[in-house]
């Protein structure tokens, strides 16, 4: 100790027992009602966890005695522990999200508890924003209520990855493994409709401690974890997008006329200095020069972490803007379609204006449509005029300046927001953005799109985390990495021009690969048909395949019918600008119809296939391919030459 | 500058940490006058080793707000004043005292007066006066019921009021300090840190604290079960002795009130295992707490920190 009364850490942290250096953080939410058993399951957990202390184990004895809340055998009441304002004291019930600790050696955990009542909704959907895992109750006794559905699609909804469902009271059915199975069996069902990625079931009694934090005697048929080693155990670290660099800035630090810095949080992805970033909304690119910090220089900053950037160019970024890297932007634009979740009293009004808080930025916004209002105990979608206090629905919202975001699904950072009301100050309502405003007639169109599957729209994205980076591995190569996607009708000579293109490429010694229609409809596709989602499904794959090639560094050539444009769209957004090739095959149905070199023009002809694009279901020509070939007037050889010289032009493959 | 070890990025420390830190830097850019509420004590003391990470390499943009209620522990003052010449920042003192000679309240008579509840008027009468519209406190979820459910940014109405009913939904990172003239927020960048988080990243971060944190030996007393200090400005009750006994604070306020344990803890290392094997919580430890089951949540609607 000085002489000044202070004192410093007296030895170095390595002494102190250091296992908690190694603990991480899991964020999780309850969502229940006192009749579920909630409170004592939260409880139990601090209880059993020796999360509490004495004192107040000692004030939740005395209230138990004096208000007789206390359970038939004497138990004090452990769902008085987590009961928090005097309002709620009063009335008996949790009314506002309440965050409460506790920790394991392994994790810190913070739980925001919040009421499960309908009219709590928007309490749910606060405490789930920030959660990595939601725990939802169901009482053994009362099987599978439409309240524990609503928690189900609330933690869905705000994209919650990691359900735990705990079927509690699993005392008061004589610890049945039959009434479990049958829960989980019904709840199973219901949970395929909401995209929930990770589902799992416990049988416990809170009240009775089983298989909550101890494994229990009662249940010897339940081989799972206990909730609370689940807890432990669960990984959330995947849970990060570390692909999508987005940092959000939120002041400028300039001590000096030498040193101007950004601060912020990366908020998805990863920088690290020499990054070619590009600031929105000016679009200006620089390099970042330096991540740094308090304690030095990053070598890399990930999602989540505080930093300080600094660029190699004087360019003007302020406090909203937005730094992201340059091949791998968010979209930009005023009009955007959100999920939205009504938070005041006051209804929404849809001729006045909110203000619009996302990222760091802030923009005035109207609401300018209310698409439908999901009923959140049936999921049934509702035409309204108007959003109501708990109230979700499905918007579109209008922005006085651009925003740069990310579907929420994606990026949750990017893609959330709230909206404020300018008069009263409060935040009136909560939004998941799920893309590019629309026009009605999209919107109805979309059911069907989802056949492509809720996958990026995010243009051009860049993995990052792959062990060896593509870039890595074309600069070991004399070429490279490109997607080249030959289009067109049945007949029209894709795959003989592409296998041509291939040989003449492969005997340079170019790494390549072709993917054929035929071969993937055997394999990787083999359970598809050729109904219009099937089609898309069949090209989603093959996108992804294409995809996995490229990144290994190879000229990948595909050749698909890929009748549809959206389809083709969406793998081009797969892919870096610059290396994606669209190569039409441009022939007339005759030309192609008269080669049919697989016999298959016959086969419609004699009624035997039906959808046959070009025949009877249609194909939409590409707008701008980089590469149209008229094959009817040219060569196999002229074709290749034609694609070959393309590529060389472009960079792809050095010329021969 | 040396390229620094990326080892703990991913612990519960660094996760806490990272929060704070946005939440200093949206108040810094949302707010024109913050300030940070400065009490002595280790709370407050990390958090102002976070503004200094959170703006670096500029300095902290605020000044440090302390509300002296003149019964302090001696410690508390000299470290006090080095820490502000260390960090470079303004320090402002809002006295109790003078509020009692200007008459702007009214001292508590009698062995077991406390000049704690006294703070809430000189406070905001410093907030009116330098039109602070920020004021970074220490609060943690974790010490008392009440607080479990405040927000990072809580709003006070022009009286400096919390409305418990009325709290704006805080989702995500999206923090609204919209108000009107006159109103002002509370903000508390340790929400979600607990004791141990705290103990944890003083030693990982080797933060100075004052010695009144470690055990050392000192003239005490017990009153209703609390281990108080002697100091001029307590009156010992019949039946009350004193004695020497080697103790450490938990917290550190209001001389007269702040309660000391049994602890031979004289090390970082040896205080986080107490912690550990605490059956009390920090705030057991302070006598105004004991007054009613709600009380926290009674002066917290004043105006308290």
């Amino acid at each position: 100790m000085t002489t000044n009364g202070t004192a410093s850490a007296a030895s170095a942290p390595e002494d102190a027992g250091n296992d908690y250096l190694e603990m991480d953080l899991l964020r999780f939410t309850t969502a229940g009602s006192v009749d579920d058993g909630k409170s004592t399951l939260i409880g139990r957990l601090l209880y059993d966890t020796k999360s509490i202390f004495q004192d107040q184990m000692e004030a939740v004895e005395e209230a138990s005695r004096t208000r007789g809340m206390t359970d038939d055998d004497d138990v004090p009441n452990l769902a008085l522990l987590t009961d928090g304002l005097r309002a709620e004291r009063e009335q008996g019930i949790t009314i506002d999200v309440a965050y409460r600790y506790f920790a394991t050696p392994k994790r810190k955990f913070i739980i925001a508890d919040t009421p499960g009542h309908v009219q709590y909704t928007r309490n749910m959907v606060t405490g789930a924003s920030t959660a990595d895992l939601a725990v939802i109750l169901i009482d053994a006794s009362r099987g599978v209520q439409t309240q524990s559905k609503r928690h189900g699609f609330i933690a869905a909804l705000l994209g919650i990855p990691h359900l735990v469902i705990c079927v509690n009271k699993m005392d008061l059915v004589d610890y049945s493994e039959e009434v479990f199975e049958d829960i989980m069996d019904e709840y199973t069902d219901f949970a395929a409709k909401l995209d929930a990625k990770d589902l799992t079931f416990i049988p416990v009694s809170a009240l009775r401690g089983d298989n909550v934090v101890d494994r229990s005697p009662n249940m010897t048929w339940y081989e799972g974890s206990t909730l609370l080693h689940h807890l432990e155990t669960v990984n959330v670290a995947a849970d990060k997008n570390l692909r999508d660099f987005r940092f959000p800035v939120q002041t400028v630090i300039r001590p000096n006329q030498q040193f101007r810095g950004f601060a912020g949080t990366v908020a998805s992805g990863v920088v690290r200095p020499g990054d070619e970033v590009m600031a929105l909304p000016a679009g200006t690119k620089s390099t970042v020069k330096e991540v740094t910090t308090f304690q030095g220089d990053l070598n890399e900053a990930r999602a989540g972490e505080a930093v300080v950037v600094t660029l190699a160019d004087e360019i003007d970024v302020s406090r909203g803007d937005m730094l992201v890297r340059t091949g791998n932007t968010p979209t930009v634009g005023t009009s955007i379609e959100a999920m939205m979740c009504w938070m005041s009293e006051e209804p929404l009004a849809k001729d006045r204006h909110y203000l619009l808080r996302h990222t760091t930025r802030e923009v005035k916004a109207f609401v300018d449509d209310i698409r439908y209002r999901v009923d959140v105990d049936t999921l049934h979608r509702e035409q309204v005029e108007n959003l109501e206090l708990n109230d979700i629905g499905r918007v579109l919202v209008s922005t006085a300046s651009p925003l740069f975001f990310d579907r929420y699904s994606l990026n949750k950072e990017t893609g959330a927001f709230v909206l404020i009301d300018p008069y009263s100050n409060t935040t009136v309502a909560a939004g998941m953005i799920r893309g590019e405003g629309q026009d009605a007639d999209k919107v109805a169109a979309e059911a069907q799109r989802l056949s492509m599957g809720e996958r990026p729209q995010s243009e051009n994205v860049v993995w990052e985390g792959l062990n060896i980076p593509r870039e890595e591995r074309e600069a070991k190569q004399t070429h490279k990495a490109a997607a080249v996607w030959f289009t067109g009708l049945s007949g029209s000579g894709k795959t003989t021009v592409a296998r041509e293109v291939e040989r003449q490429l492969f005997e340079r010694g170019i790494k390549t690969m072709l993917l054929d229609g035929d071969q993937v409809r055997h394999g990787l596709c083999g359970d598809l048909g050729f109904s219009q989602s099937d089609r898309s499904e069949n090209i989603r794959r093959v996108g992804e395949v294409a995809r996995l090639f490229f990144e290994s560094g190879a000229v990948t050539f595909c050749t698909f019918v890929s009748p549809y444009r959206d389809n083709r769209d969406w793998v081009r957004h797969l892919f870096p600008e610059d290396r994606f090739f669209e190569v039409f095959v441009d022939v007339d149905l005759e030309t192609a119809r008269e080669r049919d070199p697989k016999g298959l023009y016959a086969k419609v002809d004699a009624g035997e296939i039906d959808n046959f694009t070009g025949v009877d279901a249609p194909y939409e020509a590409p707008e701008n391919p980089e590469i149209t070939l008229q094959t009817a007037g040219l060569s196999v050889e002229e074709s290749a030459a034609e694609v070959i010289r393309q590529l060389e032009e472009a960079g792809i493959v050095p010329a021969a | 500058m040396a390229t620094v070890e990326t080892t703990y990025r991913d612990s519960h420390l660094r996760a806490l940490e990272a929060e704070a830190i946005y939440v200093m830097r949206e108040v810094a850019a949302q707010f024109e006058r913050p300030v940070l509420l400065f009490s002595g004590g280790k709370d407050s003391i990390v958090m102002t080793h976070l503004a200094r990470k959170a703006f670096h390499p500029g300095k902290i943009p605020f000044p440090l707000l302390h509300v002296d209620t003149g019964h302090n522990f001696e410690e508390t003052i000299t470290f006090r004043d080095w820490l502000v010449e260390e960090l470079g920042v303004r320090l402002e003192v809002a006295s109790v005292q003078d509020a009692i000679d200007k008459g702007r309240v009214v001292e508590e008579t009698g062995p077991e007066a406390s000049r704690n509840g006294l703070q809430i008027v000189p406070l905001l009468d410093a907030i009116q006066e330098h039109q602070f519209d920020a004021a970074f406190g220490g609060g943690r979820r974790d010490e008392e019921k009440a607080r479990a459910k405040e927000r990072f940014f809580s709003h006070r109405d022009r009286f400096g009021q919390w409305d418990p009913k009325n709290q704006r939904p805080e989702l995500w990172s999206l923090y609204n300090g919209h108000k009107n003239v006159g109103e002002h927020f509370r903000v508390f960048p340790l929400s979600n840190w607990t004791e141990m988080d705290v103990w944890q990243y003083i030693a990982l971060e080797d933060i100075a604290i004052p010695s009144l944190y470690f055990a050392h030996e000192r003239e005490v007393f017990t009153r209703r079960g609390t281990i108080l200090a002697k100091t001029d400005f307590i009156t010992l009750l019949p039946g009350e002795e004193l004695r020497t006994q080697t103790v450490r604070f938990r917290t550190i306020g209001d001389a007269t009130c702040t309660g000391a344990v049994d602890s031979q803890a004289s090390t970082l290392p040896e205080i986080i295992q107490e912690v550990a094997a605490a059956r009390e919580t920090e705030r057991g430890g302070r006598h105004d707490d004991k007054r009613s089951e709600a009380a926290m949540e009674d002066r917290k609607k004043q105006g308290y920190f």
